[in-house]
C-alpha cells in the first residue's frame, strides 16, 4: 500500500535505528515528547520503544483532542442531545468519552439520538435530509479538524441551512505546548512535532520552541519510519548543540501551511479568551469559538448549555501524565479503577490517549521475544 | 493440574444497564454472559462456555449451538442475514469439531416488512443450507409491532455429531504449537460498517460468509489428532478469539503481524478509520491451534481446499507472558493485543 508500506520497511527501519544508536550520547538521558496523540498511538501500535536505545525516553504529549476535553464540556454537549428535537452528531472518537451521567454511547442506548459521522459535512447532509429536526455537530480537535468544521459552517450559511449548529470545542496546539514548556517540572529535550496539525498550520508556529526555549522540534508523520527518523533528527540536533524546527513530513506539510484552510479558520473562528483543558487547567487564547457573524450556527448561543465545571477525581493524575511528569503506569488509578472499559481520566478513553495506548499495547509486551515464524 | 481444579475466575456483572457494548463480542459481552446469565443456569455442560455445548446422547457425542442474528442492513455485499444465520451456526458446530446435521430457525418479523424481503432471506437460507449440506428441520415465527425490530431477527439452533478424528481441548494447547488462520481477515466487519452508509466511504469489499466445515473436515483428515483448538473469529475478531484462548489455557500467543493475511481494501479501510483488523468480525474464517509437527501438513491441506489459498501460519504458542496475546513486527517491535472493548469505533480527529 503506497505511503504505508515504504514507511514500515524493516530494512529502512533497521538503518534508522542503527543510526540512532550510533548518534546518541551514551552518558546522556533523552526525554523527547511526541506532541500528537496519533504519534502516541503509532509508537505503541508498532512497538517502537523496543527498537530505541534505553536512554531515549518518549514522553506522551497533550495532542489528543478527546483527552484534553474537560468533563463539563462533555456534559454540555450531551445536554443538547437530551432535547427531543435534536440529533447530536460526533466523531467515533467521542462516543466512549464519559460525562458525569454517562458516555454518548450510553445516552444513545437510553434513547438519545446520537449519531457517529466521519465528517461534519455528513452532519450537515443529515440536517438537510431531516428538516423537521435540529442537527448539532459536537466539534472536537486541533487545527487538523477545525478547517472542516469551518468549511461546513460556511456551506451551511451559503445553503441557508438553519437546522444545523456546531458545539465548538476546537483547540489550538501552540498554547498547550507553551503551557507544558512553562510548567515547573518540565525536563524535556525536544519535540516530535504534530504532523497532522502542521499540514494546516505549517512549521512556523513552532519556531518559538526553538528560539525561546532552545529545544529542537521535528514535525513528523505517523508511520514507524517517520517517527524514528524524527527522533534521529532531534538526537542529531542535540548532539550538535542546535535547536531548530525541521520538517520530516515534507510530503504533506508545507512550511507555511495550508493557506486556504487557514483562511477558512480566520473567517469563521475567533480565539476564546480562555478555555479549560482537562489536566492542564485554563489556558488563555487556546481555543476557538464561532465569530458573532455565525451566531445562528453556534450551538452554545442557540441552546442554553449548563456550562458547569466538573473537577476530575482527585486521585486521577491526568495532568501530570499529560505534561509528561508522570508515566501512565505511575498514576495511582492506572489499570485498576481506571481502564479502557471504565475510564476515569480521559487519557484512558481515546486509543490516542497515553494511558489507553499504554494499557492496550504495553502491558508486559516487552517480555515477549519476536516470533520466529 | 487436574482439570477439575482449574476454576474459571469469577466474573462479576455490576453494570446498571445493557449497553450496545454488551453485544459487541468483547469484554463487556463476556461479563454479561459469565457474570449474569451463566451463573443462574450453572451445569457442567454450560460451564465450559464454548461455542457449542457438547454431551453424549445414547452413546453418541453431540454438539449443539444456538445463535441470534441482528444485522443492519439485512443485505450487504457478499451476503445477507439469512445466509449468516445458516453459516454462523454451521461454523460454531464446525469449530467444535462437529459436522452440522440439522438446523432449526426462528424468525422475529416486524409488521410491515415486505414479503419479498422475507422470501429472499428464506431463499438465501435454503441455498446456504444446501451448500453446507445441512437440513433446516423446523422453527418458529413471531411478528412484533412496527418499529420494534429492524425488519427481522433470526435465531438458529444447530445440532451435529462430533467428529471422532478430533480431540479438541483448549487446555491441551502447549508452547511450541502453531496458530493457523484460514484466510484474509476483516472483510465481513468492514463490509457491514461501510454498508450502513454512515461513513460515506466506498470500497470493493464483500462479506466472507461461508461454511468453514470443508476446511475443518480437511484438517481432520490431514492431522485431526494434532488439532488442539479451533474457533471462528466472529465478533471481536482474531484478537478476541485468541485472548479467550490464552485465558482458558494459561499460555501466551505471539503473532507475527506481517504474516496475518489481509486484503488490500480491508487494510486500507482500517488504516483510514484507525481500526485494528485483528478486532474486525469475520464470518467465514477460522483459527486453529495445531501441534508444531503437524502444522506444515495442516497448512498445506488447508491451502488445497478451494477458498483456502490464503491460509497462513500466523504465530506460535509460548509459555510466557502467560494469558497474553502479543504482536511482533518484522522490525522487532512488540505490542500487547487485547480483546476488543465495545464496538470498533472509527478514529478520526
Amino acid at each position: 500500500m503506497k505511503y504505508v508500506d515504504e514507511y514500515r520497511d524493516p530494512v529502512l527501519i533497521e538503518n534508522v535505528t542503527r543510526e540512532i544508536a550510533r548518534s546518541v550520547d551514551r552518558g546522556r538521558h533523552y526525554r523527547i515528547m511526541e506532541v500528537c496523540g496519533g504519534h502516541t498511538h503509532s509508537i505503541y501500535r508498532h512497538g517502537l520503544r523496543d527498537v530505541l536505545p534505553d536512554n531515549i525516553e518518549l514522553v506522551h504529549g497533550p495532542g489528543c483532542p478527546v483527552c484534553v476535553l474537560p468533563t463539563g464540556r462533555v456534559d454540555d454537549g450531551l445536554s443538547i442531545a437530551e432535547r427531543d428535537d435534536v440529533i447530536l452528531t460526533c466523531f467515533g472518537d467521542m462516543m466512549r468519552v464519559p460525562g458525569t451521567r454517562g458516555t454518548p454511547l450510553e445516552f444513545k442506548a437510553r434513547g438519545a439520538d446520537i449519531r457517529m459521522v466521519y465528517s461534519p459535512l455528513d452532519a450537515l447532509k443529515l440536517a438537510q435530509s431531516n428538516p423537521a429536526r435540529h442537527v448539532c455537530f459536537f466539534a472536537i480537535g486541533f487545527e487538523t479538524t477545525a478547517p472542516s468544521t469551518a468549511l461546513t459552517i460556511l456551506r451551511a450559511r451559503a445553503l441557508g441551512v438553519e437546522n444545523f449548529s456546531v458545539f465548538c470545542n476546537h483547540v489550538t496546539i501552540v498554547p498547550a505546548m507553551r503551557a507544558i514548556l512553562d510548567s515547573p517540572g518540565m525536563r524535556l529535550d525536544g519535540f516530535v512535532g504534530p504532523g497532522h496539525v502542521a499540514t494546516i498550520t505549517g512549521c512556523r508556529p513552532y519556531e518559538f520552541v526553538a528560539r525561546d526555549y532552545a529545544k529542537p522540534v521535528v514535525v513528523a508523520g505517523f508511520e514507524p519510519l517517520d517517527i524514528l527518523q524524527a527522533i534521529l533528527m532531534i538526537v542529531r540536533q542535540l548532539r550538535a548543540g542546535e535547536a531548530r524546527v525541521e520538517n520530516e513530513y515534507a510530503r504533506f506539510v508545507p512550511w507555511n501551511g495550508n493557506r486556504a484552510a487557514l483562511a477558512a479558520l480566520e473567517t469563521v473562528f475567533a480565539l476564546r479568551p480562555f478555555f479549560e483543558w482537562r489536566g492542564l487547567g485554563f489556558i488563555s487564547q487556546s481555543a476557538l469559538e464561532l465569530r458573532p457573524d455565525f451566531a445562528p450556527w453556534d450551538a452554545e448561543r442557540r441552546f442554553a448549555v449548563p456550562g458547569v465545571r466538573v473537577t476530575d477525581p482527585k486521585a486521577a493524575q491526568c495532568g501530570e501524565v499529560l505534561k509528561g511528569v508522570l508515566k501512565p503506569a505511575q498514576c495511582k488509578l492506572f489499570g485498576n479503577q481506571c481502564n479502557p472499559e471504565h475510564p476515569i481520566g480521559a487519557l484512558m478513553v481515546s486509543s490516542e490517549g497515553a494511558c489507553a495506548a499504554h494499557y492496550r499495547y504495553a502491558q508486559r509486551a516487552a517480555e515477549a521475544e519476536p516470533a520466529g515464524v | 493440574m487436574a482439570l477439575a481444579e482449574r476454576k474459571r475466575p469469577r466474573v462479576a456483572f455490576s453494570d446498571e444497564r445493557i449497553e450496545m457494548a454488551h453485544g459487541a463480542g468483547g469484554k463487556a459481552s463476556r461479563r454479561l454472559v459469565e457474570g449474569l446469565i451463566a451463573p443462574a443456569f450453572a451445569n457442567p455442560v454450560l460451564d465450559t462456555l464454548s461455542d457449542a455445548a457438547t454431551f453424549s446422547l445414547g452413546g453418541v457425542r453431540i454438539a449443539t449451538t444456538a445463535d441470534g442474528y441482528v444485522v443492519r442492513p439485512l443485505r450487504f455485499p457478499g451476503g445477507s442475514i439469512g445466509e449468516l444465520a445458516v453459516n454462523g451456526t454451521v461454523n460454531d458446530l464446525a469449530v467444535s469439531g462437529a459436522c452440522a446435521r440439522a438446523l432449526m430457525a426462528t424468525f422475529v418479523l416486524e409488521a410491515g416488512l415486505e414479503s419479498a424481503t422475507l422470501r429472499a432471506e428464506v431463499a438465501a437460507m435454503a441455498a446456504a443450507a444446501e451448500r453446507a449440506g445441512v437440513a433446516i428441520v423446523g422453527g418458529d415465527t413471531k411478528v412484533v409491532e412496527h418499529g420494534l425490530c429492524d425488519g427481522m431477527y433470526i435465531t438458529t439452533f444447530g445440532i451435529g455429531e462430533i467428529d471422532v478424528r478430533f480431540a479438541l481441548d483448549p487446555r491441551s494447547v502447549r508452547p511450541g504449537d502453531r496458530v493457523l488462520l484460514s484466510g484474509p481477515i476483516g472483510s465481513h466487519g468492514i463490509t457491514i460498517l461501510l454498508a450502513r452508509g454512515e461513513l460515506d466511504l466506498e470500497a470493493d469489499v464483500r462479506s466472507d460468509t461461508r461454511s468453514v466445515w470443508p476446511f475443518v473436515d480437511t484438517l481432520g483428515a490431514a492431522c485431526g489428532s494434532g488439532v488442539r483448538w479451533m474457533r471462528d473469529p466472529t465478533r471481536g475478531g482474531v484478537a478476541t478469539a485468541l485472548n479467550e484462548l490464552v485465558r482458558e489455557s494459561d499460555v501466551a500467543i505471539v503473532l507475527d503481524e506481517s504474516a496475518v493475511p489481509l486484503g488490500t481494501q480491508v487494510r486500507g479501510a482500517c488504516e483510514l478509520l484507525g481500526l485494528d483488523p485483528l478486532h474486525i468480525a469475520n464470518e467465514g474464517q477460522f483459527l486453529a491451534i495445531v501441534a508444531a509437527a503437524d502444522a506444515p501438513c495442516a497448512l498445506a491441506a488447508l491451502r488445497a481446499v478451494p477458498g483456502g489459498e490464503g491460509a497462513a501460519d500466523i504465530g506460535e504458542v509460548r509459555a510466557e507472558p502467560a494469558r497474553m496475546v502479543v504482536g511482533a513486527t518484522a522490525y522487532g517491535g512488540t505490542r500487547a493485543i487485547d480483546m476488543l472493548v465495545g464496538d470498533p469505533l472509527p478514529r478520526i480527529c
